[in-house]
């Protein structure tokens, strides 16, 4: 039935491809304001100085020369806002830096922007900024997270007391019960690992023009963001200073984000401001080496984990500390990610009665980290999943048994890191997975490979992951300065079309064709009569955007209440015009019927009715067919999932090539199968390439040696296998309309200890003891690991 | 960039002429100038295609039986045009970058920019091939000169690379992860008069011949005759993508596999 009309479950092909396939997309880089400039950032090449002379003097001199700005230019107007605050372990708020727009007596790292100069074009712009004189006094660069917190390190930032933003402790109260249950375990497994540093990389580069109408005094910024509400209320409010009604954010397609677009960045608040005070329309856009050192990166943990179990083989505890790099400033939700999206969830998909989280997070001169695809939740699972297949082999007991055994098997299911599970199937999904992954024929194929002389590994992982991230009064309490609701209006039209604004944001998810497969499903209506307009402050309600897998569990709940609102008022027209009892009216096909009855009314007879309300009950009701629903949920979703990789090593050189995945996941309901398809195949191929390829290195004077695709390993086709995916074990979602999960991150969070653990078994089989390698597992780390 | 004139002559000599000027340089494929350019690290006065100098552009058979692949030869046009007569050397462009780079970029760009991971140069001084420029002709031996530099004067053009042909070769590139260029490039040639073997993107002085393998070989052309030999570490580069014991040792599996390869 649903695929009459493209409903809930159907593979609709992605309407939006067609315009990004054919060169019809309009991204930022695409808008051009009549009149524009265009703005150079000069920007630091040390990690770490004292600016004793920033002399624009000939700058300003130079042909097409506009205005050059520094830091002083920037003395009135805020910092760049800090979006989550964290509260330490002894109960203070973190240490927070100010992040000025341009750099104000010091730079902190590669990359951070000293003085910008609008020109007539972009060349002039960069001649012109290679002609301002600088001075840096050059300071120690603080980069090693442990020598940062060094009695004698130099501080990144002079006004904080140290280099710690916060030393955080979860659950605090557990501390002691975690000790004792670790000192009196029958085993413990310990492993210490890194979490490298990764770059985004979003195929798109960053842009921003920004425009000032002076007529109007109206600011309009288009910006490549994943959230254009949030960038207008964190510039607006804390930066510059612009009420809401007299600015317009406009993020139109976006050609990917993966966390980093999330994040208000300085060169959105210069080009705003910039635009009125030179009173022109003023455009950036970064180049890909630019982005290397201006866009926030991600992950960068270093962990210690313990694992405690009794003799039976229950977990009983499990302790971890880590350090957190934060980078130079606090990116906009810099703190909540190595805290709440993190510590949350420890527990996995297992029943540990006692965890205790430690992180401190740090300043450096390097870049900030912010939220990367996961956030924190692939942090969790690399460090647990890897620690329970040290522990399965250190008790030379089978891997899959050993997770089983401790599985949480009984929902909801209230974790000691303070989330509660509302539902899942662990049991079933790895059920599903041995399966598919066929797991009893491993045997006959590493032998297989062992023939050819390579080295096979199989490697396994389950993952939990919170997602739809959302309570607002919950993460209110855990330090967020934003709510986490999402919005919807449904716009019915005359003749029945239907268009639907949402605060959500797509930049490479399907909103545009998932969004009208549940409204065609809920009035029986095709998908092609619904219109999805996202990405425009003007035209959308407040929205907090798309991240953290939330768009079709927190926007397109929004989007059921405010179509169940529509669809409510529309029966009341209806009954009217069929002058039956509104408690008799049926919709079903795009017909609304009296029940007993063989009266009915169409869809769109009852929407024309609405505007041309001549037959109406406007005692009862108003005309137009038009709603808006705020939806802010009780907890957050937890899709979780089991996932298979098998490797083959080459013994001579450390290569390794997948050659097969298996990623079995519990997604909930599902609106489209084949988009969620894709955002695993997505998420595994980006969890791929942080397992092999990605690293982002500075070097002990805080330059950045891998700042182009030169040294940094982006995954590619050939690096990935054909991956198998099902999501046919389901558990919906208790709390919200749809029962969906979310599906974005997934791939993501749950495939780099798949492909670790891989490895390991690989080596193991070949008789190298080698416990772990850090990411990315290249082929030098494989070699160097195994002739240790 | 910065501002440059631009030339595209159709003849050698007028390619010569508009090299004369100042600070002038030649442009091939711009795969790896146009780059270097647009991060404003070179600032030529003025570039000189080689793009429409159709003399520069063939491959041949030489008199001598050696292969002559013209200076402005693309990768691509080397990949189809060398198969029948110098399969490896054709398999070895055929994995040069992707297709844009292999339609674009030419032979005598990547000798005459010598990038110490670059492929052609270990596959020019494995078959110790002759450099011919429009003045001379410079044996590959006395070609390669170090890190990104060669026996070229400036303003010099590569018009020609002649390849004696070998009984036996193959081309074994370790891809460095990121770049794909080579961690380490081993090519390995059998000649009536002995094996040459040329490895590339290990050595902190550019490609060199490895030549322990090499008088190995030419006794007995097996992949047991190397399986002993070890290279030293000592000059190999070492980088976030290898050490120089990882490089030193890869030399050793490359040359291996060159050989029970070549064909
Ligand atoms: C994505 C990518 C991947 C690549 N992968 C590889 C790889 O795997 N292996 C590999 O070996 N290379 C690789 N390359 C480099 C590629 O082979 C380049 O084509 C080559 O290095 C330069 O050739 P070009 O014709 O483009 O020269 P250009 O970039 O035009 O010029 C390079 C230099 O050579 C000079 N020059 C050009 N032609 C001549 C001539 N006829 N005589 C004298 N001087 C000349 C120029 O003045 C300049 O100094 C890659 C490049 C890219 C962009």
């Amino acid at each position: 039935m649903p695929k009459d009309h493209e409903g809930i479950g159907a593979s609709s092909k992605r309407r939006e491809d067609v315009r990004f396939l054919t060169g019809a997309g309009n991204y930022t880089d695409d808008i051009n304001v009549n009149g524009q400039a265009y703005v150079h950032f000069l920007r630091s090449d040390v990690a770490h100085g004292r600016l004793t002379k920033v002399d624009t003097s000939e700058a300003e001199g130079m042909p097409g020369v506009i205005r050059v700005f520094t830091g002083a230019d920037f003395e009135g107007v805020g910092g760049l806002p800090c979006g989550w605050c964290v509260t330490d372990r002894h109960g203070q708020p973190m240490q927070e830096p100010a992040h000025p727009v341009l750099a104000q007596g010091k730079v902190r790292h590669v990359g951070d922007p000293i003085a910008a100069v609008v020109a007539e074009t972009a060349e002039q712009a960069r001649d012109a900024a290679e002609a301002i004189e600088v001075d840096i006094e050059d300071l120690p660069a603080v980069v090693d997270m442990k020598a940062a917190l060094k009695d004698d390190a130099t501080k990144v930032h002079d006004d904080l007391s140290s280099n710690l933003c916060y030393d955080w402790g979860f659950v605090e109260e557990n501390r002691e019960a975690v000790d004792k249950a670790i000192n009196e375990a029958a085993h413990v497994t310990t492993l210490e690992l890194k979490n490298q540093r990764l770059v985004a990389n979003p195929m798109e580069p960053r842009v921003a023009v920004g425009d000032f109408n002076r007529a109007t005094g109206e600011h309009t910024l288009y910006t490549t963001s994943q959230n254009p509400h949030v960038i207008r209320l964190l510039m607006g409010a804390f930066v510059l200073g612009i009420p809401e009604h007299k600015l317009r954010v406009v993020a139109p397609d976006v050609g990917g984000g993966f966390g980093s677009k999330i994040f208000h960045y300085a060169e959105e608040a210069f080009c705003t401001f910039a635009a009125k005070a030179v009173n022109r329309p003023v455009k950036w856009t970064s180049s890909r080496s630019e982005a290397f050192i201006s866009d926030a990166h991600g992950r960068d943990h270093v962990t210690k984990i313990e694992l405690a179990l009794d003799k039976d083989n229950n977990f009983t505890a499990i302790r971890t500390e880590t350090y957190a790099n934060m980078g130079a400033y606090l990116s906009t939700f810099a703190p909540s990610v190595p805290t709440w999206l993190h510590g949350t969830l420890m527990a996995g998909n297992y029943k540990t009665p006692l965890i205790y989280v430690n992180v401190k997070a740090v300043f450096t001169n390097t870049v900030p980290v912010d939220a990367y695809r996961g956030a924190g939740r692939p942090e969790a699972t690399f460090q647990l999943e890897r620690v329970i297949d040290k522990a399965a082999r250190e008790l030379g007991v089978d891997p899959i048994a050993l997770r089983r055994q401790n599985f949480v098997t009984e929902f909801p299911y209230a974790t000691p890191v303070a989330v509660e599970y509302d539902t899942g199937d662990y049991n079933g999904t790895m059920d599903v997975l041995e399966k598919m992954a066929d797991l009893s024929g491993f045997e006959a194929r590493r032998k297989e490979s062992e023939a050819r002389g390579k080295l096979r590994g199989l490697g396994l992982n389950c993952y939990i992951e919170a997602c739809g991230i959302a309570p607002s009064q919950l993460v209110g309490q855990l330090g967020a300065r934003a709510g986490l609701y999402e919005s919807a209006t449904v716009r019915v039209n005359a003749t029945g079309g239907i268009v639907v604004m949402t605060g959500s944001h797509s930049h490479g998810q399907g909103h545009e064709t998932t969004f009208p497969q549940v409204i065609a499903d809920m009035i029986g209506i095709d998908a092609d009569m619904v219109e999805i307009e996202h990405g425009d402050t003007a035209n959308t309600p407040m929205g907090m955007g798309t991240y953290g897998s939330r768009s079709i569990a927190v926007g397109g709940s929004a989007m059921v209440r405010a179509a169940e609102k529509v669809i409510n008022k529309a029966k009341k027209i209806a009954a009217h015009l069929m002058e039956a009892s509104e408690a008799d009216i049926e919709l079903k096909d795009g017909q609304f019927s009296v029940a007993g009855t063989d009266k009915s009314v169409a869809w769109g007879d009852v929407t024309l009715a609405a505007y041309v309300p001549h037959n109406y009950p406007l005692d009862e009701i108003e005309p137009g067919l038009e709603e808006t629903a705020f939806y802010d949920p009780s907890n957050f979703t937890y899709p979780a999932g089991a996932y298979a990789c098998e490797v083959e090593v080459d013994p001579e050189t450390g290569k390794v090539e997948i050659k097969r995945f298996a990623a079995a996941d519990d997604f909930g309901n599902i609106i489209n199968p084949m988009i969620v398809d894709g955002q695993v195949h997505g998420g595994i191929g980006q969890g791929i390439g942080q397992a092999l390829l990605e690293n982002c290195v500075y070097d002990e004077s805080g330059q950045i040696l891998s700042a182009s695709f030169m040294d940094y390993a982006m995954p590619r086709a050939d690096d990935v296998p054909f991956y198998d995916v099902d999501h046919s074990s389901q558990t919906p979602c208790t709390h919200n309309p749809l029962g969906v999960k979310g599906c974005g991150e997934a791939g993501a969070i749950g495939s780099p200890p798949a492909v670790v653990n891989a490895v390991i078994d690989a080596l193991h089989s070949g008789g190298h003891k080698v416990d772990h390698i850090d990411m990315p597992v290249s082929p030098a780390r494989v070699w160097a690991a195994m002739n240790a | 960039m910065y501002a440059f004139d631009f030339e595209r002559p159709s003849t050698l000599a007028e390619a010569e002429k508009a090299l004369a000027t100042e600070d002038a340089q030649a442009l091939g494929g711009g795969q790896t100038l146009i780059p270097t350019l647009k991060q404003r690290l070179a600032m030529p006065s003025k570039l000189v295609s080689l793009g429409a100098i159709d003399e520069i552009k063939g491959v041949r058979k030489g008199d001598d039986g050696a292969l002559c692949v013209g200076g402005g030869a693309t990768h691509a046009t080397v990949a189809r045009e060398a198969a029948a007569d110098y399969p490896a050397l054709a398999a070895l462009a055929s994995h040069i970058g992707d297709p844009a780079v292999r339609n674009r970029g030419t032979i005598g760009g990547s000798i005459a920019n010598n990038d110490p991971a670059a492929c052609y140069p270990a596959a020019v001084l494995g078959s110790g091939a002759t450099v011919v420029t429009n003045k001379r002709e410079i044996a590959a031996d006395d070609y390669f000169t170090g890190l990104f530099e060669t026996a070229l004067d400036e303003g010099e053009i590569i018009t020609e690379v002649r390849f004696p042909i070998p009984e036996k070769a193959n081309y074994q590139k370790f891809e460095q992860p990121a770049s794909r260029f080579a961690l380490v490039g081993v090519f390995v040639a059998k000649y009536a008069d002995g094996v040459r073997v040329a490895v590339t993107g290990a050595s902190e002085g550019g490609v060199f011949r490895w030549s322990e393998a090499e008088a190995a070989l030419s006794g007995a052309f097996s992949a047991d005759a190397v399986a002993g030999l070890a290279l030293s570490a000592d000059g190999m580069m070492s980088d976030l993508h290898g050490s120089a014991a990882y490089r030193a040792h890869l030399v050793g599996v490359m040359t291996r596999r060159a050989v029970e390869s070549a064909g």
